[in-house]
């Protein structure tokens, strides 16, 4: 199973951090800190795989965002990079091009699509257009929440 | 009191501060304006509001005071509220505060909801944070799910399921007959899900595996309808049909097959065909090939297969795609000692590697390179790897030279191959090799008896080219010590030294800055013993003299018969001596002065260590002017009673 994902920007900006295993708040800050430097100072030749304590660490660079995942010795290296790919092709369909930017205005949203694809560090559906219909079908009852109410409605007389 | 301010209003805000100092003042400003607002008990923004401090704890700053909020947004009816308020459930709440036992009814409402978004909000919380007492709860709920015919909320189940077990492994039982038609699903993710359900049960539990050995024939069918079927345009990816699916099948294959016949029997065709018809121009492909040949290794294939899996790993060793090279190297570095001849065939690819720019391949290319160092391939492996030593960056030479010596001591084809390999990861690496290579490498060559004097002659060579490599320098001092005589008497092949060459050399040692204090007691052990085979005596004493006088260590042969102390009246205390078999101190003489004319004696108390028990042997050297002339007076002292030692 993955342990945990990480989104961090070149300048060591934590965009975004999913855990999937029970670790206490100083020290998923120290992981973060210490995994950010390591893998920043990665050269661009290096292979996309690295050791780090008991865990193998998968990480792919999409322009100026670090996609970092960890994973458990008997996991398949290859596959991640898969899995990391899928994950921002979903976000790319999303956002309609996806930025830094979009996941930094909308990091919740990055959330929701990240745990309607991946649960407990599995993924939960291969399918692209699952996924993102689900997304959309809870975006459409978030927005009836949010839905206008009338004058009258607001006044309580309908 | 006005509205509280958005959230993205609230990033683009932030995002102007300059300095570190200024986003704090802005974080705190908003922190307080949120805390007021909870106080309130306002809930038509406290959705806002965590989003908001869900946004500054990713920024590091505390948000623990809006952790009874996101309990209270689970709890509301507006799905926006749940949304987020899971969320910062996920976020915010640990399962070591008991705070969070308070969603567990909440998620268990939810769990029964009428929108299915809700209740997969709550299975994913469940699935990704629940603790241990959380899932014994809510186990039950789980389960009826699992058995749903709704493929969205069925899948969520699987994976939830996984969870809880992997919580409370305990509850595993009560999942089983829900598993029962997991696999009769059209569903990709219900079918990914349940693959992952059912590898999970079978890695905990032996009886679980044995029970689901019987799938093997379902699976088998699943994945070649994956391999045969046609474009299907919802789980393709690169031409390849739903691979995520197809590697969980190949793992699940593996767990079934591994220690079992029949299984591993059934499986072997199915393994065969993507072994051979998957796709490999692209990481895809590759993926599920990786996961082939570690399926292929682990179950009881039959050595057709195990070829064809090597070779698989061979052809991936020869990818440009360096990722692909460091996996073929991992998984053959798992393989060679059950598979060594076939991996063996691939040992020049494997060789090629070490030159390869990426540190971890770099690393594994080395580590399978001593694995397949063998009687046959020692000469030209060395060669390579010597190279290598030569050439690679200093965190490797420590493991490189270690490698070296140990295949060395194992293969070495004659005895002057093995000193002449020695030499050369001296003169290279020298300064990287580990503290106990120098009392092996002596004990080494003391019994290389014949190669002593080809020994001293390359080591002093050695020395004159560099003395900043401390080992080198060491072992080399050590051997002038021992064999000088063989050095400057003609039985080298070269130009022999004279002696005072040799001592200037050996003093150089003494004053240079690049000697450690170590080093300087090798080569004084050494001058003090060349005043036995040589004969410029009085250079020796004077040395002696004027370093005697500051604490000395001894280095002694662990050859019982050349064991050889030197003491001086002019010595004062000295430390312990490192040496293979005896640890000396020498402790002060009970005088400067021995009296004349039989009136007193000087004594001299020597502890010994001699945990191996060797026997104890001492050769005494004494120099003494009489009316002018030197005398020297040599004895051995061969009747220590053997309980002395013993």
């Amino acid at each position: 199973m993955m342990h945990f994902m990480l989104l961090f920007s070149r300048q060591g900006k934590l965009r975004l951090q999913k855990w999937y295993t029970a670790t206490a708040e100083r020290d998923k800050k120290k992981m973060v800190r210490e995994l950010m430097q390591i893998v920043l100072a990665r050269k661009p030749k290096m292979c996309s795989f690295l050791e780090w304590r008991d865990l193998k660490i998968v990480y792919k660079r999409y322009a100026s965002l670090y996609f970092c995942c960890a994973i458990e010795e008997q996991d398949n290296e290859l596959i991640t990079l898969e899995v990391i790919h899928r994950f921002v092709e979903l976000l790319d369909k999303y956002f309609g091009s996806v930025c830094e930017l979009d996941i930094i205005f909308n990091f919740e949203k990055a959330y929701f699509i990240l745990d309607e694809f991946l649960m407990g560090g599995e993924i939960q559906d291969t399918s692209k257009k699952s996924v993102l219909k689900a997304i959309e079908q809870a975006d459409l009852l978030q927005e009836e929440d949010e839905s206008p109410r009338s004058v009258l409605e607001e006044m309580g007389l309908a | 009191m006005p509205a509280p301010i958005r959230l993205r209003e609230l990033i683009r805000t932030i995002r102007t501060a300059r300095t570190q100092a200024e986003e704090r003042e802005m974080i705190q400003k908003e922190c307080a304006a949120i805390r007021s607002s909870f106080r309130e008990e306002d809930n038509t923004y406290r959705c806002r509001n965590v989003a908001k401090l869900l946004y500054m704890h990713m920024l590091g700053y505390p948000a623990h005071f809006g952790q009874l909020e996101c309990l209270k947004l689970i709890a509301s009816q507006k799905f926006t509220d749940k949304r987020i308020g899971y969320l910062g459930a996920m976020l915010l709440l640990d399962e070591r505060q008991d705070v969070h036992l308070l969603m567990t009814n909440c998620i268990k409402n939810d769990l029964n909801h009428s929108t299915q978004y809700v209740q997969g909000l709550a299975l994913c919380t469940l699935g990704c944070m629940g603790s241990s007492e959380m899932c014994r709860d809510l186990a039950g709920e789980v389960e009826k799910l699992l058995k749903t015919s709704n493929s969205y909320l069925r899948k969520k189940a699987a994976l939830c399921a996984v969870h809880v077990i992997r919580k409370v492994p305990e509850l595993m039982e009560m999942f089983l007959p829900a598993t029962k038609n997991l696999l009769s699903e059209k569903n990709h993710g219900v079918l990914h899900t349940s693959v992952v359900l059912l590898t999970e049960m079978c890695e905990r539990s032996p009886d679980m595996l044995a029970h689901f050995r019987k799938l093997v024939p379902q699976l088998v069918r699943i994945l070649k309808n994956l391999i045969m079927s046609g474009y299907s345009p919802e789980h393709d990816v690169s031409g390849i049909s739903d691979p995520f699916l197809q590697v969980r099948i190949l793992r699940l294959l593996r767990i079934l097959g591994r220690s079992d016949d029949d299984s591993s029997e059934a499986m072997n065709d199915i393994l065969a065909q993507v072994a051979t018809n998957t796709e490999t121009s692209k990481n895809v492909g590759n993926a599920i090939l990786y996961e082939t040949v570690l399926t292929i290794m682990d179950i009881k294939s039959e050595s057709g297969l195990r070829v064809l899996a090597i070779n698989i790993l061979g052809r991936f060793l020869l990818n440009n795609d360096k990722n692909i090279r460091y996996v073929a190297l991992t998984s053959l570095l798992k393989t060679v000692q059950t598979d060594h001849n076939a991996v063996q065939r691939h040992r020049s690819t494997i060789v090629d590697c070490l030159k390869d720019l990426d540190v971890s391949i770099k690393r594994r290319a080395m580590e399978l390179s001593f694995a397949l160092v063998n009687g046959n391939n020692i000469r030209g492996m060395m060669k390579e790897l010597l190279y290598f030593l030569d050439s690679c960056d200093p965190e490797f030479k420590a493991d490189c030279a270690s490698g070296v010596f140990l295949a060395a001591e194992k293969y070495a084809p004659s005895k002057r191959w093995h000193i002449d390999t020695i030499m050369r990861v001296l003169t290279t690496a020298g300064s990287y090799v580990r503290d106990d290579s120098v009392p092996n490498l002596i004990q080494l060559i003391t019994n290389s008896v014949e190669m002593h004097a080809y020994t001293v002659q390359r080591l002093y060579k050695a020395l004159l080219d560099d003395i900043s490599q401390q080992p080198l320098v060491q072992v080399a001092s050590w051997c002038i010590g021992e064999y000088g005589d063989l050095l400057v008497s003609g039985q080298c092949e070269e130009e022999e030294p004279i002696q005072d060459e040799v001592l200037d050399v050996l003093e150089g040692l003494l004053v240079s800055n690049l000697s450690t204090p170590v080093t300087r007691g090798y080569s004084l052990t050494a001058i003090m013993k060349l005043s036995t085979r040589f004969t410029s005596v009085n250079r020796i004493k004077k040395v002696v003299s004027i370093y005697g006088s500051t604490s000395l260590i001894l280095y002694c042969c662990n050859d019982p018969i050349s064991s050889w102390i030197s003491f001086n009246f002019h010595l004062t205390e000295c430390p312990l001596s490192v040496c293979q078999t005896f640890q000396l101190q020498l402790l002060s003489p009970s005088s400067n002065v021995v009296p004349a004319l039989n009136q007193g004696t000087v004594t001299q108390v020597i502890r010994v260590l001699n945990p191996q028990k060797q026997q104890l042997r001492m050769r005494i050297k004494l120099t003494y002017t009489l009316k002018g002339s030197p005398v020297q007076d040599l004895a051995e002292v061969n009747n220590f009673p053997p309980q002395s030692w013993q």
